[in-house]
């Protein structure tokens, strides 16, 4: 199970993306892209220079993005706005839930820079609150892709599989880029990268490539870890989290966002309803990020399969 | 477009009466909504949509539509009460304004299936973003439409309005018009007390806009402005209107205490005669 994924090269996630919306842009005339002055920091230029009648520069505006987002998809147009997750999502929030969300248009959110694995720009630009805050929008669907490959199959699902606002949110560290294009992206589906029964590790975004570290580790010790990658977070797939939970016993979150309200309170939601077994949570713990090398920080916060093993460890003890 | 529209004052006046006669029956109905902003917008809707804009209420989302995007939601009751007058749907639906299941929602809400309705919106400042996206994808399709927007004054104290004016100047785009309902009353009080907004021309000519003032109850003087927007080749045009709060009923004209007031019953059935 574990040769399948071998990481090919550190790739940014944000590499994925603009090598997708490129694409997406190929296959769809009606997909147009937005630019909010950091285009290329966020993988934009490459459809911009490809298709500048299609690329509509509104600088650094980013309320005014989402209004003329939405203008642009009242007229049949799929907009693609991409700036760093913490403009993006979040100084645009009430534009998002009126304007987007509320009328319901099929616009793709890019959000840039997400987690502390920004680096050395620090806690302003280090998006560690936007799942929280764009899962809770009604009619919005949230993407964060495991790494660069599924990142460039996230935005071209985006574009084919949905009808209404969709958030995707990718990083800009270069990590491993191990997964394949196959079996593709279907939107609200979980992947399940590794084989096991003694714990459930759920993770999204960087942290799968962590977890599975982690479940090679537990390995090691005779724990065999079922890793799932929650490449939708909204959406969720409700029926792979209730079967890991009741196969397994026991689940670990992974996540480079805040604790609260991410992707650990997501699946806390559906399996206390439905399954309830022990839960541990990787993530921010209720604080700001701040500046240093990507790696190190990620270390710090216990963002990394050591920190995934700790709780793992917790999480089987805490099983009846 | 099969709409007949009409340059005649005396029958633009008739209308801007029943429209706001229906306004406060709805109001009363629901008992809470916003009677000031509508009543001293209802002569510009009338003029736009009975003289100005091309559309057709047997064919809602008709391609090359004109478009109306109305920033200011909370006035929903003058844009429920026009397109009823229009056509879009059966007037006796307006007595369903705010209530459960109604297509008639607070503010302006899609999802509910009102035809004729081109926005959700209801938090200030979104408007004017939303219609230059729709005049630039319009520019793309090469569409003739045009666009109008309008918005409030105390509405231009928010300043991602500002961010859309830019961009709509900066993509020179003169098939967008932003009417200004200049009433010059917010809930707090006078614009001019609460955020002062003067010199409101200067703003916009600086922001590259075409900018024209006239008396938004005058039918002649609205229709004029409206048409000299038509010629502009490379500039978004604004129209600031200068009106009056709960225009129509004297006993509340300028009065900030009406801005989200609905009348009682009894107050509707005095204001209705007097509009009459």
């Amino acid at each position: 199970m574990r040769d399948q994924y071998i990481n090919r090269g550190n790739k940014a996630t944000k590499a994925g993306f603009g090598e997708g919306l490129l694409e997406a842009g190929k296959k769809h005339p009606e997909v147009v892209a937005i630019g909010a002055d950091i285009t290329a920091s966020v993988g934009v230029d490459l459809f911009s220079s490809a298709f500048p009648g299609r690329f509509i520069s509104l600088g650094i505006a980013e309320q005014n993005c989402v209004g003329v987002s939405a203008g642009l998809a009242l007229m049949g147009k799929i907009p693609v706005f991409a700036t760093y997750g913490v403009f993006s999502a979040l100084r645009t929030t009430d534009q998002i839930r009126i304007s987007l969300c509320y009328n319901n248009l099929h616009v793709i959110i890019g959000g840039a820079h997400a987690g502390v694995s920004v680096g050395p720009d620090g806690a302003t630009h280090q998006a560690l609150e936007d799942i929280a805050v764009m899962r809770v929008m009604p009619n919005m669907t949230v993407l964060s892709p495991c790494d660069a490959t599924q990142a460039r199959l996230a935005v071209i699902a985006a574009v084919e599989q949905c009808k209404g606002p969709v958030y995707i949110r990718f990083g800009r560290e270069p990590m491993p880029d191990f997964t394949s294009t196959e079996p593709g992206f279907e939107v609200g589906k979980a992947q399940t990268f590794h084989e096991g029964a003694d714990l459930a590790i759920i993770a999204t975004g960087h942290m799968t490539w962590e977890a599975l570290q982690a479940a090679i580790e537990l390995e090691k010790e005779g724990i065999h870890a079922r890793v799932l990658n929650i490449h939708t977070i909204k959406p969720l797939d409700e029926s792979a989290l209730i079967m890991a939970a009741r196969e397994c016993g026991a689940i670990v979150t992974a996540e480079e966002h805040q604790v609260a309200g991410g992707l650990g309170s997501a699946i806390s939601e559906v399996i206390s309803k439905n399954y309830p077994v022990p839960v541990e949570f990787v993530g921010m713990p209720d604080s700001f990020g701040e500046s240093g090398p990507p790696l190190e920080l990620m270390k710090k916060f216990g963002l990394t399969a050591q920190g995934i093993l700790q709780k793992a460890r917790k999480v089987i003890l805490r099983k009846q | 477009m099969v709409f007949p529209l009409t340059n005649g004052v005396s029958a633009l006046g008739e209308l801007a009466k029943s429209i706001r006669q229906s306004v406060v029956r709805s109001l009363a109905r629901a008992g809470s909504g916003h009677l000031g902003g509508s009543m001293s917008s209802a002569d510009i809707l009338t003029t736009l949509y009975f003289s100005v804009m091309r559309h057709d209420p047997a064919n809602p989302s008709c391609e090359g539509r004109d478009r109306f995007i109305l920033s200011i939601g909370h006035i929903a009751p003058v844009l429920y009460a026009t397109l009823a007058e229009a056509g879009y749907f059966p007037k006796e639906e307006l007595l369903s304004l705010r209530m459960m299941g109604s297509r008639l929602q607070g503010h302006p809400g899609r999802d509910h299936g009102l035809p004729g309705l081109e926005l959700s919106a209801g938090s200030l400042g979104q408007g004017l973003s939303v219609a230059t996206g729709i005049a630039i994808a319009a520019k793309m399709n090469r569409l003739d439409s045009r666009i109008y927007c309008l918005c409030g004054d105390g509405e231009l104290q928010e300043g991602s309005v500002w961010e859309a004016a830019m961009s709509a100047a900066h993509y020179k785009l003169n098939n967008l018009v932003a009417v200004i309902d200049r009433n010059g009353v917010q809930i707090d009080g006078s614009t001019e007390t609460v955020m002062g907004l003067e010199p409101l021309k200067k703003k916009w000519e600086a922001f590259g806009w075409d900018t024209l003032e006239c008396d938004g109850h005058d039918f002649r003087t609205l229709m004029s402005a409206f048409q000299k927007t038509n010629v502009e080749q490379t500039r978004p045009s604004v129209i600031i209107a200068k009106t009056i709060m709960g225009k129509g009923i004297k006993s509340i004209e300028g009065d900030y205490r009406w801005h989200g007031k609905a009348p009682s019953m009894e107050q509707a059935e005095g204001f209705i005669k007097e509009l009459s």
